[in-house]
């Protein structure tokens, strides 16, 4: 009887032992809204594992302010209407902040929420108009298109030479932004877009667009389509022997296209905003780490991924507590530089608008790899 | 000249493999009342059976092989015998509904326990391009239109020219008397079903290189093949190859000459039209119905 209760007194001091621990391990809720799967399944994932990565570095080292990061990731299946319901979804539970998505359109969605709850989002979306709005919660950790776009046009103007120059793009808030982005800088420059060609989100057959393509006879042609239908294109155009040099933005030189284009993707040359292929030794670090642990090749939305939570991890600290309206009125103006921060990578700059600024490349695809063959200076350090 | 030969061509290919996937609907529509909306999955599944074989470490011709065997297996046997023969008994609606879960169920698997990015899949044949009258046509694009020619061939003679083709048929028109008649009709559904795993398999094929092999293949194969079958006639196999075609061809037509901004609206526009002048379809059979 004895050694009966003294096994139940055992058991419930384990017990009560365990849920003690349990109860100390404190944790901030920050989850992430991603697109998982759908077409912009590619990016979704490459940004997820990037941000895991991040997380459990972060968490192994005692988490940020002694708490260890809480991140369910909710799928978009590549639709502003279904993140919209996961973010409310999140939202209902009171995040710090909010990672994601990926896609502009479900960005602009999105982030009118965030905004109402106050809550901080740091998004993968490239499109200008997410920082044309005055919100205050919105953060990216890539250029948006009124940053890329200008140096694109330059490379195409200086690099290039091109006169003329045929453009493909995504019908899509990304296609659109790049869209108009782009024919604005030609204009600007005197160059004549000769072909605006719209395609449609999840397009197979490219096989009409580069007959139309072929038929404008431009200097250079600009493709600004999501990863998969990157491939499918430059697939086409090879079958169909396009001339024109490509030139594409970060996505059509990513490793993804590469790869899934088979060696339609060599001679693509472009400007690129994140890459693991910069020679940058702290980024060759992560790809490296990145490899090792997924058994594939991160893309530039690994690198957002990876860089968004340490960029909250900063301002968190910076902050002193856990507070998303300090962290959203911190965060901007905020310059962070590798070496306070080792996991930001390279030195990077938040304007008012929540626009980032940082060095970039230009690049081409040689034997199915992509080259870094410029670096480009932060536009505030011009 | 050239670019319309070009887009012709292109256009046929994929209109070949379109009235592949149609003629499957065609099949198990006549012989056991299914309408599939699995459809489109069958056609992705069987990219993701022969890349798992290749990862085992199988040569693209006989990872081929298994991928046909294991679609004439789970997507012709199993099909019929767990989800069509205990479902059929409570009328064509609910078998309609139990092929849409089951298309849901068929593209999960694959995101969980294959992928959700899209993956390269090898072609049969290495890229070349072939040049005729000024075009130049891929040697892809031909080979594909070849292989499916040849399928719908080897399918007509099948069903045409030999005696298990007229039993299969027979049952197809009217089952009673085909089994009074001592055809096993069971048999001949069955075989049906076999028919349609072969095809999905060889759509598969021939699509994946083209599309890459990705989990949500089957929304947009499922969607193009059901419209072709109901503009060439759902009750025909003839009128699945026809509406395939006219997919095919109009669907790069349009893009290159009319609006490519509009591309998505055409076969629907067709569709719209051809279900109000002709519901039975281009060469369908009007089918009379007691209420």
């Amino acid at each position: 009887m004895l050694r009966t209760g003294f096994l139940v007194s055992l058991v419930a001091a384990g017990i009560s032992l365990a849920s003690t621990a349990h109860a100390q391990q404190k944790t901030v809720y920050m989850p992430a809204i991603l697109e998982l799967s759908g077409p912009g399944a590619v990016s979704g994932t490459n940004f997820r594992d990037g941000m895991l990565m991040a997380i459990d570095e972060i968490n192994k080292a005692g988490g940020i302010l002694g708490h260890k990061i809480e991140t369910p990731v909710l799928d978009t299946q590549s639709d502003a209407g279904t993140s919209r319901a996961q973010l409310q979804k999140v939202l209902d539970n009171k995040p710090y902040v909010v990672f994601g998505p990926v896609y502009s359109g479900s960005v602009l969605v999105d982030m009118l929420m965030t905004q109402k709850a106050e809550i901080p989002e740091i998004v993968g979306g490239e499109a200008a108009a997410i920082t044309q709005k005055n919100n205050p919660y919105v953060f990216r950790t890539s250029f948006g298109q009124q940053f890329s776009m200008p140096k694109i046009a330059n490379y195409i103007r200086d690099s290039i030479k091109a006169k003329s120059v045929a453009l493909i793009w995504v019908n899509n808030d990304f296609g659109k932004g790049g869209r108009d982005n782009f024919t604005k800088e030609m204009k600007d420059r005197g160059i004549k877009v000769v072909a605006d060609i719209s395609t449609e989100s999840g397009q197979a057959d490219f096989s009409a667009d580069v007959v139309k393509i072929k038929g404008a006879n431009a200097d250079a042609v600009f493709v600004y389509l999501n990863e998969e239908e990157s491939a499918r294109f430059l697939k086409e155009a090879k079958k169909q022997g396009i001339k024109a040099p490509l030139i594409g933005e970060t996505t059509l030189l990513g490793q993804k296209v590469i790869d899934l284009a088979g060696g339609a993707a060599d001679g693509v040359q472009g400007h690129v905003g994140l890459t693991v292929d910069a020679p940058i030794k702290a980024v060759q670090d992560f790809a490296a780490k990145f490899k090792a642990r997924y058994n594939y090749v991160c893309d530039h939305n690994g690198i957002k991924g990876y860089t968004a939570v340490y960029f909250a991890k900063y301002v968190t600290e910076k902050v002193g507590k856990f507070d998303s309206k300090a962290f959203a009125a911190k965060a901007h103006g905020l310059t962070i530089t590798p070496k306070e921060e080792p996991g930001i990578l390279m030195e990077a700059m938040w304007d008012k608008n929540g626009d980032i600024d940082r060095e970039s490349f230009l690049g081409e695809v040689v034997n199915g790899k992509q080259k870094i063959v410029k670096i480009l200076p932060m536009l505030s350090k011009k | 000249m050239a670019s319309f030969i070009q887009l012709l061509v292109s256009g046929l290919a994929t209109g070949a493999i379109y009235a592949l996937i149609a003629i499957g609907f065609t099949l198990l529509w006549q012989t056991s009342q299914t309408i599939n909306f699995a459809q489109g999955e069958f056609v992705m599944l069987p990219a993701f059976f022969v890349l798992t074989a290749m990862n085992l470490g199988a040569p693209y011709w006989l990872a081929a092989l298994i991928g046909i065997a294991l679609a004439v297996v789970i997507l012709g046997v199993l099909f019929k015998a767990i989800i069509v023969d205990p479902m059929i008994k409570h009328g064509v609606l609910p078998l309609v509904i139990t092929t849409i879960a089951l298309s849901l169920f068929l593209k999960e698997s694959v995101k969980d326990f294959y992928s959700s990015q899209a993956q390269p899949f090898p072609a049969l044949v290495a890229p070349r391009d072939l040049h005729f009258l000024g075009a130049v046509v891929s040697l892809q694009s031909v080979v594909v239109l070849a292989v499916a020619v040849a399928s719908v061939i080897a399918l007509h003679l099948l069903l045409n020219k030999t005696r298990l083709g007229r039993c299969m048929q027979a049952t197809a028109q009217n089952p009673t008397v085909a089994r009074i008649l001592g055809i096993p009709v069971g048999r001949m559904v069955l075989y049906t079903f076999l028919i349609n795993g072969v095809l999905v398999a060889i759509a598969s094929l021939l699509i994946s290189p083209i599309y890459l092999a990705k989990f949500t293949n089957g929304e947009t194969l499922g969607m193009a093949a059901f419209i072709a079958a109901i503009i060439g006639g759902f009750n025909q196999v003839r009128g699945a190859i026809l509406g395939g075609i006219i997919l095919g061809v109009l669907d790069n037509l349009s893009a290159a000459y009319l609006s490519s901004s509009y591309r998505g609206a055409f076969p629907l526009l067709i569709l719209i039209v051809v279900i109000l002048f002709r519901p039975q379809g281009l060469l369908g059979r009007a089918e009379e119905r007691a209420v």
